[in-house]
């Protein structure tokens, strides 16, 4: 959105635009720009150059490898990122565990956990969701039992993203069974390879493994992994989730995908009214999305860190459905070249290759329908506008 | 980035908003609407004291010199009270184009009036067979001597009913499109007035060999009415997020008190979800008015004209769900013309369909490459 920005805007949006096209090679790059998901190895490589350039915790305190950036040049670093498609340095460690440590956790922590987590030299894994605490976060049941200096943790926590890649996960455990439902809950620290811990995937309907379970039994814990004070895991969960306020709507990658769209359907786009319009009302909605998510940036500067606006919903919300819509419009500008389940794009000896997007179309559109889901889902989003905005 | 209104924009704004709250009030504003001339000279009269009919005439003929920004906070406030005065009509076009195409004597000899509230102005432009196109018209401007007449029917004039002059296009002998001045009261116009869907007043003009007045070189005038269209249409897309953003808490502030099954029908979450999706559209729209905005102020022509069109789309398919909702939600009395959220409903859909239609605005922005660059 050029017409919104100023010309330093713009200056430092280009900054970051020269340094992921020309630091992060160029291999790992064009494997996201051709659909393909980043390999650990690329997530890993991609975010020891931000971090050896100072790039990949912007946001957090300074002391630890933060820039003092307004919440506008942050955002632009991150879009600007996604459309150079350099692979996002892991959630879990910078936007997540990350910051929570840097505010609640003991200097200990810190220096044990904050450097490492910058470089991606720990892959973090987040321990929230459990079977039967899902949109219904407060009613985990995973406890953790204080036993001399350590504690003793058991339970079950699913949907962990990465889990086989991850070193450590951050859990969200009961430390209090006899509290309310928020009050008894702490923010543990866990190594994954502890005795007791054992991580099995969940194969999701687009044939691809992301997430997993991971249990937890009679696993020992060092009391010094806690984060902050016991009980209060609560308040640094929405601490967490709090700074979430305008990536979820993942303007960037909704353009991408149109950009994608357009490089792949021109042919089909040209003869094919209602696709064009279909994309057109698409591009439309995105550039509304992305001045919604300006709109909230620049209310940005006068709110607290970890204090959520309720206008951040709208931007979940639609941003959501926007992903989805461009995920899906892609297999029908495919057409049938998108149907055979594809494993490469390697023809048969004789046959000719499938075109770009044969092997990722559906598979994206399949697995995207999680975005309305995760992150709260949208559902969930409806009902925060509802209380908080229209008071209902 | 600065998209946060200076103090003295917020001032403006509270001060239409009291005024509009005041004076306009859905009952006041039902008897004028029933009325014969269908609005408000007294209304009129205030608004020039406020300064705001000459708000973006030029200080030199009376006006104060400001911008789009400040015309939108006007603009806003007017879809939120439903104003009926002709102030698109008269300010945003017909001054528009006088100040955009005319001489200096041309406006010297209208803008002054218009700010003071003394005269009306309209754009004469669509035909029955152009429909939203700007240059299919087949109204004709003939030159004699130093004079010209035209010739043709305009349909759908908003405002001119009233209007002391108009402007209007026609087609010149050599082709190119022009814009002229013609006193609406002079001999070969004749005026068929009524009120429009929304209760707007309009009119369909009847030229033969009306004498006109080429405005400024009277070239082709393209351009220039693009222009003011431009400006028309951002205006026109914060009319309606005001007029949505009413519709919008009306719908709350009814679900919370109308009592069924024992409950303020508030309490069901489908009818809560529901509300949380008119929100959803609502700022979305207003995203889309402050990209008009913007767009409005951009040198780049292409760029302004595109990001226009797509605000206009965005901002018309979010008033019609949000004009749908609102009466769906409110149940039989959003039917009724005693209650105002049916006027929303009406307004809106005559805003969807000025300038352009959804259709057509889906189809301009995807000509031409889009607005998401392939790499």
């Amino acid at each position: 959105m050029d017409l919104a920005l100023s010309k330093e805007d713009r200056a430092f949006a280009e900054e970051m635009r020269t340094f992921f096209t020309t630091e992060v090679p160029a291999d790992i790059r064009d494997r996201l720009a051709r659909g393909r998901h980043p390999t650990p190895e690329d997530v890993v490589t991609s975010q020891r150059i931000l971090d050896d350039h100072g790039l990949a915790v912007p946001h957090w305190p300074v002391e630890w490898g933060g820039r003092d950036w307004t919440p506008l040049q942050r955002h632009l670093w991150s879009e600007e990122m996604t459309r150079a498609h350099v692979p996002h340095p892991i959630a879990f460690n910078t936007a997540m565990v990350g910051p929570v440590i840097a505010t609640f956790g003991s200097q200990e922590l810190k220096q044990r956990f904050l450097q490492k987590t910058a470089s991606a030299e720990i892959w973090w894994a987040q321990g929230f969701s459990e079977p039967n605490a899902g949109s219904d976060l407060a009613s985990l049941k995973t406890a953790a039992v204080r036993d001399g200096d350590d504690y003793v943790v058991n339970g079950q926590k699913t949907w962990t993203t990465y889990a086989q890649y991850g070193d450590w996960i951050f859990c969200l455990v009961r430390t209090d069974s006899t509290a309310q439902q928020q009050r008894g809950i702490s923010f543990l620290l866990i190594d994954l390879r502890a005795a007791g811990v054992s991580v099995r995937p969940i194969h999701l309907i687009d044939g691809g493994y992301e997430v997993n379970e991971v249990f937890f039994d009679n696993v020992r814990v060092p009391a010094d992994q806690l984060v902050g004070e016991e009980n209060k895991g609560w308040t640094y969960a929405k601490f967490l989730l709090g700074n979430e306020r305008t990536g979820n709507a993942g303007v960037g990658m909704i353009k991408n995908r149109i950009a994608r769209i357009k490089r792949l359907g021109a042919d089909v786009l040209e003869r094919d009214a209602l696709l064009r319009a279909r994309l057109t009302r698409l591009e439309v909605e995105a550039t509304a999305l992305e001045m919604s998510v300006l709109r909230v940036l620049a209310r940005e500067a006068s709110l607290p860190a970890g204090v959520p606006d309720p206008v951040s919903s709208v931007l979940k919300l639609r941003g959501s459905e926007l992903q989805q819509d461009a995920s899906e419009l892609l297999v029908d500008v495919l057409g049938p070249a998108a149907l055979p389940y594809r494993e490469s794009h390697t023809a048969a000896d004789g046959f000719s290759a499938p075109p770009e997007g044969a092997v990722d179309a559906m598979p994206t559109y399949f697995n995207w329908r999680k975005a309305s889901i995760y992150a709260g889902s949208n559902e969930v989003q409806r009902q925060i506008i509802a209380k908080a905005i229209l008071k209902f | 980035m600065d998209l946060e209104l200076s103090d003295e924009q917020k001032l403006l704004a509270d001060t239409v908003n009291d005024l509009l709250e005041k004076r306009y009030d859905p009952n006041a504003r039902l008897r004028l609407l029933e009325s014969e001339d269908g609005w408000s000279r007294e209304m009129w009269r205030q608004y020039a004291e406020l300064g705001l009919l000459g708000l973006t005439i030029e200080e030199q003929f009376g006006g104060a010199g400001m911008g789009i920004t400040e015309l939108n906070i006007v603009m806003e406030g007017i879809g939120a009270a439903l104003v009926l005065e002709p102030f698109l009509a008269t300010v945003v076009l017909g001054a528009g184009l006088v100040a955009a195409a005319g001489s200096a004597a041309q406006q010297a000899a209208l803008l002054p009036g218009v700010a003071a509230g003394e005269t009306l102005l309209a754009f004469a432009h669509t035909e029955a067979g152009s429909r939203w196109s700007l240059t299919d018209i087949a109204s004709a401007a003939v030159p004699s001597g130093d004079a010209w007449t035209l010739t043709g029917e305009k349909i759908a004039v908003l405002g001119g009913n009233g209007a002391d002059h108009l402007v209007v296009t026609a087609r010149m002998p050599d082709g190119p499109l022009g814009l002229f001045l013609v006193d609406a009261n002079s001999a070969g116009v004749t005026r068929n007035a009524y009120a429009m869907q929304d209760g707007l007043r309009g009119a369909d003009v009847l030229f033969t060999d009306a004498p006109a007045v080429p405005l400024a070189s009277g070239g082709d005038a393209l351009a220039t009415i693009e222009a003011v269209l431009d400006v028309a249409i951002a205006a026109l897309c914060a009319e309606a997020v005001g007029a949505m953003d009413r519709m919008l808490w009306l719908t709350v502030d009814y679900l919370k008190t109308r009592v069924q099954f024992g409950h303020p029908i508030a309490v069901f979450q489908a009818l809560q979800h529901r509300a949380a999706d008119m929100y959803v559209s609502l700022e979305q729209a207003r995203s889309m008015a402050l990209v008009a905005r913007l767009a409005v102020e951009s040198d780049d022509v292409k760029q302004r004209r595109k990001f226009v069109r797509a605000a206009k789309l965005q901002v018309d398919l979010a008033a019609r769900h949000v004009a749908h909702e609102a009466v769906q939600l409110h149940g039989g009395i959003g039917m009724t013309m005693e209650y105002p959220v049916g006027h929303y409903l009406k307004r809106t859909a005559v805003i969807a369909r000025t300038f352009a239609d959804a259709a057509t605005l889906t189809e301009l922005v995807g000509a031409d490459g889009g607005i998401v660059p392939v790499s």
